[in-house]
């Protein structure tokens, strides 16, 4: 266990299914803030409604479980109020693309000085497996019996879009590259957004031909290509493969930023 | 040193705000509540607050709940259409004890409605707006003065039972104008500290539990959802939730006499006009015109909790009267603890009701 200090003992068992990758993205986050030298008492943990937004409930620090959507908007408030707080937020597709969408867009906007990791696991699954707007088009969910019919939002490049001073992909298959990403985002000023795409086995995968758990995170490995690879390909003229995704730094900059502790 | 100044309510809600110590502000425009939040754009950075500018209501009310829980008194104002969209989030801070004020500066409604003017259409939906059962304070300005020491009040209440609290205006005081004294100070009573090895969300005596803001070093985990005393998810224990939400609604309501404030007139009146906000204006004109101990005037400057106990200051009453800028909205809450007739006195529309319109009820009912 990575950075066993930060856990609530008392909250196990978690409520996190076998074989999912929300822990993964949790160990790397808090060994990013370990890595970081964070203190405890000076790190806020914010999340809005999901199985993502359980995380904070884990971990022994303040923390604020808010109501869907809505994580981004109640960070602000503290760290405008606590420039000297660190705060991370964990949020989901759902939370963060669909009904949280325009906080979305105006956190990256402002770049309040903040960590928000994202677990992208394209579906809602806390209720049970409904389509969200990271559902790949054409994969089943109990919404989606006949396939999406939608477009899926590509989460990282919005937030590059929309202005974050910071934006990283990766998976729960790279966990190095991972943690890397949430610690370099910690360190740039502004808000540092890292979308981490994750597998979920009971609600995403077992509609979608991914029943075993191995088999959906050699999916995202196989399926994640190096963003300086399709710019070489974008480049040499070269189609890029149907279903694959960029993973990687998409942006470091320092637009002016709020909420940085002078 | 106190001053006096010519000032517009809205203008005074704001100083009384940062007079009470308001640090943080996230709003959205609205009309007719707008000045509020300009006021606090310019006066905020250079109290050593925050103003932030928030992209909807939704997000306004969750940025003032993150706010609080850092410890800082922060507020918000907003009107019918946005108090709507807060409603959510007003649940999550009554659900999880967060000290923060909300004005409501009511315009005509439903839906956009008439922007620009007077109403007290959300007089319910300020208690009973979001889901589930739970208690909030709200109070109600009938002058500039009053949006100033309201306000200021607001603060200490949200701050004392651990409540968001409503200052329950409306366009008309909003935007009046009117002398109002500004104190040299405003005494402030912040939150109970969250003793030595408590829980976070353990009650005192009072139903209530310390407060230990965010970088405190407690760890407190805050959540929406039904949780124990050490603040951690318990969402299918019957008795959890039963012993949660019954105190929360329990730490209001046992302390309505402690939160009551109220002016009488007349106590031997035989007629009783009950009025809320500025329809007591219309009511103290009536009375200045006719001087006469058969009528009396029972004004609450807190709605809720409701104060029942203040209509038997009129133990001769017959006949209570109540004028509102809505279609009878607290007229059931009087009706519900008085045997006698309460009449109602609606107005919509945005006019206040003239002398000449309540004297014809009185006429009518005495």
């Amino acid at each position: 266990m990575i950075a066993p200090d930060w856990f609530r003992d008392d909250r196990l068992p978690h409520i996190y299914c076998t074989g999912c990758g929300n822990g993964t993205i949790i160990n790397c986050t808090l060994a990013g803030v370990e890595e970081m030298g964070w203190k405890r008492n000076e790190t806020v943990f914010v999340s809005g409604i999901g199985c993502s937004s359980r995380a904070p409930g884990y971990i022994l620090t303040d923390s604020l479980h808010t109501t869907h959507g809505r994580a981004l908007a109640f960070a602000t408030g503290v760290k405008m109020a606590r420039p000297d707080l660190h705060v991370v937020v964990f949020t989901g597709d759902g939370d963060l693309a669909a009904i949280g969408g325009n906080h979305f867009i105006h956190a990256c906007r402002r770049n309040v000085d903040m960590t928000v990791v994202c677990m992208n696991n394209h579906i809602y699954g806390m209720t049970g497996g409904q389509g969200s707007p990271t559902t790949p088009p054409g994969a089943i969910s109990t919404t989606t019996p006949y396939g999406m019919s939608e477009p899926a939002f590509d989460l990282a490049e919005l937030a590059v879009a929309a202005g974050a001073n910071y934006v990283a992909r990766w998976t729960s298959y790279h966990v190095k590259e991972l943690t890397k990403a949430v610690v370099a985002g910690m360190q740039t000023p502004g808000l540092a957004f890292i979308e981490a795409r994750t597998q979920c086995p009971t609600n995403y995968g077992r509609h979608n031909k991914l029943r075993s758990v191995p088999a959906m995170i050699e999916h995202l490995r196989s399926h994640a290509m190096l963003v300086q690879k399709r710019d070489r390909l974008v480049a040499e003229g070269k189609p890029i493969p149907e279903g694959t995704f960029t993973v990687g730094e998409l942006v470091r900059r320092s637009r002016p930023a709020m909420g940085v502790q002078r | 040193m106190s001053r006096t100044e010519f000032m517009q309510g809205n203008a005074a809600c704001a100083e009384g705000a940062l007079a009470a110590g308001c640090r943080f502000f996230g709003g959205y425009p609205i009309t007719p509540s707008t000045e509020i939040a300009e006021a606090m754009a310019r006066k905020l950075p250079k109290a050593g607050g925050v103003f932030i500018s928030m992209e909807d209501e939704l997000a306004s009310i969750a940025a003032v709940i993150g706010a609080a829980w850092t410890g800082a008194r922060a507020m918000t104002a907003t009107s019918g259409p946005g108090f709507s969209l807060m409603m959510e989030n007003i649940g999550y801070a009554a659900m999880t004890e967060t000290p923060c004020v909300v004005v409501n500066i009511q315009r005509g409604g439903p839906s956009t409605g008439q922007p620009t003017r007077a109403a007290q259409g959300d007089m319910l939906q300020c208690r009973f707006g979001s889901h589930g059962d739970y208690s909030t304070i709200a109070l109600t300005p009938n002058s500039v003065q009053e949006m100033f020491d309201l306000t200021a009040k607001a603060f200490d209440l949200a701050d004392r039972y651990r409540v968001p609290t409503f200052l329950m205006s409306d366009e008309i005081v909003g935007h009046m104008r009117e002398r109002v004294t500004i104190p040299g100070a405003v005494e402030v009573e912040r939150p109970r500290p969250l003793a030595e090895g408590a829980l976070p969300f353990e009650a005192g005596d009072d139903g209530t539990p310390g407060f230990a803001p965010f970088g405190s070093g407690r760890a407190v985990h805050v959540t929406g959802l039904t949780h124990d005393e050490r603040g951690y998810p318990d969402t299918t224990d019957p008795e959890a939730h039963d012993k949660l939400v019954r105190r929360l609604v329990a730490k209001v309501e046992s302390a309505r006499r402690d939160i009551a404030d109220y002016e009488v007139v007349n106590p031997d009146a035989e007629t009783v006009f009950v009025t809320y906000g500025p329809p007591s204006r219309t009511v103290e004109q009536v009375m200045r015109d006719r001087p006469d101990d058969s009528i009396g005037h029972l004004r609450l400057r807190v709605v809720w909790p409701f104060p029942e106990f203040a209509l038997k200051v009129f133990p001769n009453a017959r006949t209570f009267l109540m004028p509102e800028l809505n279609m009878g909205q607290m007229v059931r809450e009087v009706q519900r603890h008085v045997d006698q007739p309460v009449i109602s006195i609606p107005k919509i529309g945005g006019e206040l009701h003239t002398p000449a319109e309540l004297v014809r009820v009185l006429e009518a009912y005495r």
